[in-house]
């Protein structure tokens, strides 16, 4: 009897290993997670999207890897957790620029704070009389799509002069280039810069040029594109740790571009839900939709994947006068300090699960609900928010679940 | 080439001696089993192999599994390991005189390291002086941490994690204990070579005190020339079991080179708590260990690196069938269950005023089969949830295990 059950016990453990599949955790549903690549990469693309994965996520710089001396996080996934919405934990702070004429804090470290040092270095302060703002890290996700829009489409969305009456009067951020900067046929100099797409202020142009300041002032990670410590003082380098330059190799800045540009968009949920199709339809009647542009095209794209496809990311990629709430006193590029760049909405109903379960919303984290992000809008939104205060208590619900699907 | 060489003449060693088990030179010298052990004694009290009237004895063990696991529902597939191969010699030098070393082949040879290389003198049961490279005493896992002697394939993660076991370092002290009808009470007493910076600066995106590991120089020399100690106390009733308590701290940076200042003194402190026990009518032993640590991480660095961390295992193993079975004289099926939990950053953060997680629950249950008290075969099914910094949704690991380990 008792053989009996040692022979079963062994059957067990067998038939256990034959079964394994069944006892792993199952894989999240892909609506239910913004990691991933967008389908119809190639293998060799597959290949440098997982490099890419592995230099964003799992590569975490330690001192002797060149972390710092000053720095915000140790890692691109320390912001950015599960490619979505950053917590209050790494929000940057940005400082120096109150008007359009540039910053005038650069010879004190700006335009980023480094709020933190390694071990013997006392971090960067912010000089006194400096204005300055908080920046929330945003979603990786979809980068790509925005990325190959052409300038020309975004500036059909623009109307510096409301000409059409409507209150709205997008425009886009123009941007000094880095030196490291090579124009695609798709962008457009207008006086030596181009139009920003990426960033609170819209003030990188492009992913190469996000990725190469996100390792030099969030992490102060040197690289052929950026060869300098950020300063302390304005006086770059003498600062330097002992880490030889350039502390990431080209390779890896371009495998993370990559990884950033091939980041699937976010799936929307439940979009059969009738709360779900009467909130969209709330979101274009009150206005919304008309700086959180719906659908886009993209043109032909050097990645197949990127190339022709519509996608719907609820942002025109403009600045808009956001009203005096939100206005830091603080700016970047030619964009006034309540300006903003329309925040795309795609991702949004994840946020909680990359923000440590509740929201930090809106570009520095205040509002931590949807209702109240909504709320802080005033300036060119104050018509959509009053809209909005008007609704029905289930309407508003309503709503705020369309805008949980995206 | 010299690892290589060391691992060829100990195998060679070895497999001789395998090879003459049933030989009349080759006598086994059994692991004690009469006497009051603790923890503290698992270094010695282990099964060895003699050669005829050679002063040396040897022994050591093997563990090899299996595992099929994912994350998430992405699995890597099914793999083999063998974690490690340790080879002990020991010797009476002199009646009161012992030596004994412990050489581990790690990842099948890709790390070779002294584990443990002492010399005990008896100067008196309640006071010896041991040197050279020692275990340091905190928690029990880290002393006694034999393979064939668990029911699980993984070792402990907050024993392994947050005390680095093996943790090893060069130092010296002394032990004692004292018997008393049926009560022992032992204490340990060491001063070693410590941690190092990488305690907090490292790959891990945490405060992580195996790094210090890597540091083979601490057998050479002490990384900030501040000694660590270690100190345990523990005591055992024949009947009800073990409880022990031990501490482990010192400075763990580089602070001062050439005369010149580079950082304040930063301390490591750990605190851990053992204790195990079989509960006689039924036989079921309980063993468990919890720990404390605390590190001065610089304000001025990141919170991702936790200044306090915790975490503990208990096990439970049922003996369930005792007898000769598949031909196997007294060998035992048991079942058994882990639960364990790590949380490497134990404080709130100053922006938020919320707890950090960055923290992995375990629970594992499994069924071994002693076919001998020197070998055990195991089937573990593990399944734990890992939390991020931030408190995000658990990723999910589960695997079956499956895997031997055993004495030679």
């Amino acid at each position: 009897m008792k053989q009996n059950l040692v022979l079963a016990a062994l059957s067990l453990a067998i038939i256990g290993l034959i079964a394994c599949q069944k006892m792993l955790p199952k894989t999240p549903d892909n609506d239910e997670i913004l990691d991933g690549p967008v389908d119809g990469l190639s293998n060799s693309q597959n290949a440098q999207f997982l490099a890419g994965d592995i230099a964003f996520n799992d590569e975490v710089f330690s001192p002797e890897k060149g972390l710092g001396p000053y720095f915000v996080a140790t890692s691109c996934g320390s912001c950015h957790a599960g490619d979505g919405k950053g917590h209050p934990f790494t929000t940057l702070t940005r400082f120096g620029q109150s008007d359009t004429t540039g910053n005038k804090y650069l010879q004190y470290g700006a335009p980023q704070l480094q709020n933190r040092s390694i071990p013997g270095y006392a971090p960067e302060q912010i000089p006194a009389g400096a204005s300055s703002a908080k920046f929330t890290p945003p979603a990786n996700t979809g980068l790509g799509f925005l990325e190959a829009l052409t300038d020309a489409q975004i500036l059909s969305n623009a109307d510096p002069n409301d000409n059409n009456g409507d209150g709205i009067s997008g425009v886009p951020n123009y941007i000094a280039p880095p030196s490291f900067f090579t124009p695609k046929w798709y962008h457009q100099s207008v006086g030596g810069k181009y139009i920003g797409r990426f960033g609170k202020k819209a003030a990188a142009i492009d992913l190469l040029h996000q990725t190469v300041n996100a390792y030099n002032q969030d992490m102060g990670i040197t690289s052929e594109y950026s060869p300098y410590e950020p300063g302390i003082n304005g006086i770059e380098g003498i600062y330097a740790d002992n880490v030889s330059e350039p502390e990431v190799e080209s390779s890896n800045v371009l495998n993370v571009v990559f990884y950033l540009r091939t980041l699937k968009a976010p799936v929307q949920r439940n979009q059969a839900d009738a709360a779900v199709i009467a909130g969209k339809q709330l979101f274009i009647n009150t206005g919304c939709a008309n700086c959180h542009v719906q659908q886009w095209t993209t043109p032909f794209s050097d990645i197949g994947a990127l190339s022709n496809k519509t996608f719907y990311p609820y942002t025109d990629l403009l600045l808009h006068d956001m009203g005096s709430d939100l206005d830091d006193n603080y700016t970047e590029g030619v964009a006034k300090t309540s300006e903003w760049r329309t925040p795309p909405l795609w991702g949004l109903g994840l946020s909680k699960n990359s923000q440590g379960g509740k929201y930090f919303l809106l570009h520095d984290g205040r509002a931590t609900s949807i209702d109240e992000a909504i709320k802080y809008h005033d300036g060119e939104a104050k018509k959509s928010k009053d809209l909005y205060n008007q609704l029905s208590e289930a309407e508003k619900q309503n709503l705020i679940k369309f805008l949980e699907s995206l | 080439m010299n690892r290589t060489l060391l691992f060829f003449t100990l195998t060679a060693f070895t497999g001789t001696s395998l090879a003459q088990t049933d030989s009349s030179l080759i006598k086994r010298i059994p692991a004690d089993t009469g006497k009051l052990h603790m923890n503290m004694d698992a270094i010695y009290n282990r099964p060895f192999l003699q050669m005829d009237k050679l002063p040396v004895s040897i022994g050591g063990y093997l563990e090899a599994n299996s595992s099929y696991s994912g994350t998430d529902g992405v699995s890597e597939g099914l793999s083999f390991r063998v974690p490690r191969l340790s080879v002990f010699i020991s010797s009476t030098i002199k009646k009161r005189i012992k030596f004994l070393s412990e050489i581990e082949f790690e990842e099948g040879g890709r790390e070779i390291g002294i584990e443990f290389a002492s010399m005990d003198i008896e100067l008196h049961p309640f006071f010896n002086l041991r040197g050279g490279v020692i275990l340091n005493p905190i928690g029990a896992f880290n002393q006694n941490h034999d393979g064939p002697k668990w029911e699980f394939i993984d070792r402990p993660i907050s024993a392994t994690t947050i005390i680095p076991s093996t943790w090893s370092n060069a130092g010296f002290g002394v032990f004692g204990k004292y018997a008393y009808n049926k009560w022992v009470w032992a204490y340990e007493a060491y001063l070693t070579n410590g941690f190092d910076n990488t305690i907090i600066a490292n790959d891990k995106n945490r405060t992580w005190l195996p790094s210090s590991k890597q540091n083979t120089e601490r057998f050479d020399e002490s990384f900030n020339g501040v000694p660590l100690v270690t100190a345990k106390t523990a005591i055992r009733h024949r009947k009800i079991g073990e409880v022990g308590i031990s501490w482990m701290g010192g400075i763990y940076n580089k602070f001062m080179e050439d005369g010149l200042q580079l950082d304040a003194r930063r301390r490591v402190d750990l605190f851990a708590i053992d204790f195990n026990t079989t509960i006689s009518h039924i036989n079921t032993y309980i063993n468990g260990e919890w720990v404390w640590a605390m590190i001065d991480v610089p304000v001025t660095y990141t919170q991702q690196f936790g200044n306090k961390q915790q975490g503990g295992f208990l096990d439970i193993v049922q003996p369930i069938i005792k007898r000769k079975m598949l031909g196997w004289e007294k060998s035992t099926l048991n079942i058994a269950f882990r639960t364990e939990y790590a949380d490497y950053n134990v404080g709130i953060f100053k922006e938020t005023g919320e707890n950090i997680s960055d923290h992995i629950i375990a629970l594992v249950p499994g069924i071994s089969f002693r076919p001998s008290q020197l070998t055990v075969v195991r089937f573990n099914y593990r399944y734990h949830w890992e939390t991020d910094l931030l408190g995000n949704p658990s990723s999910r690991t589960a695997g079956i295990q499956f895997g031997f380990s055993t004495y030679f």
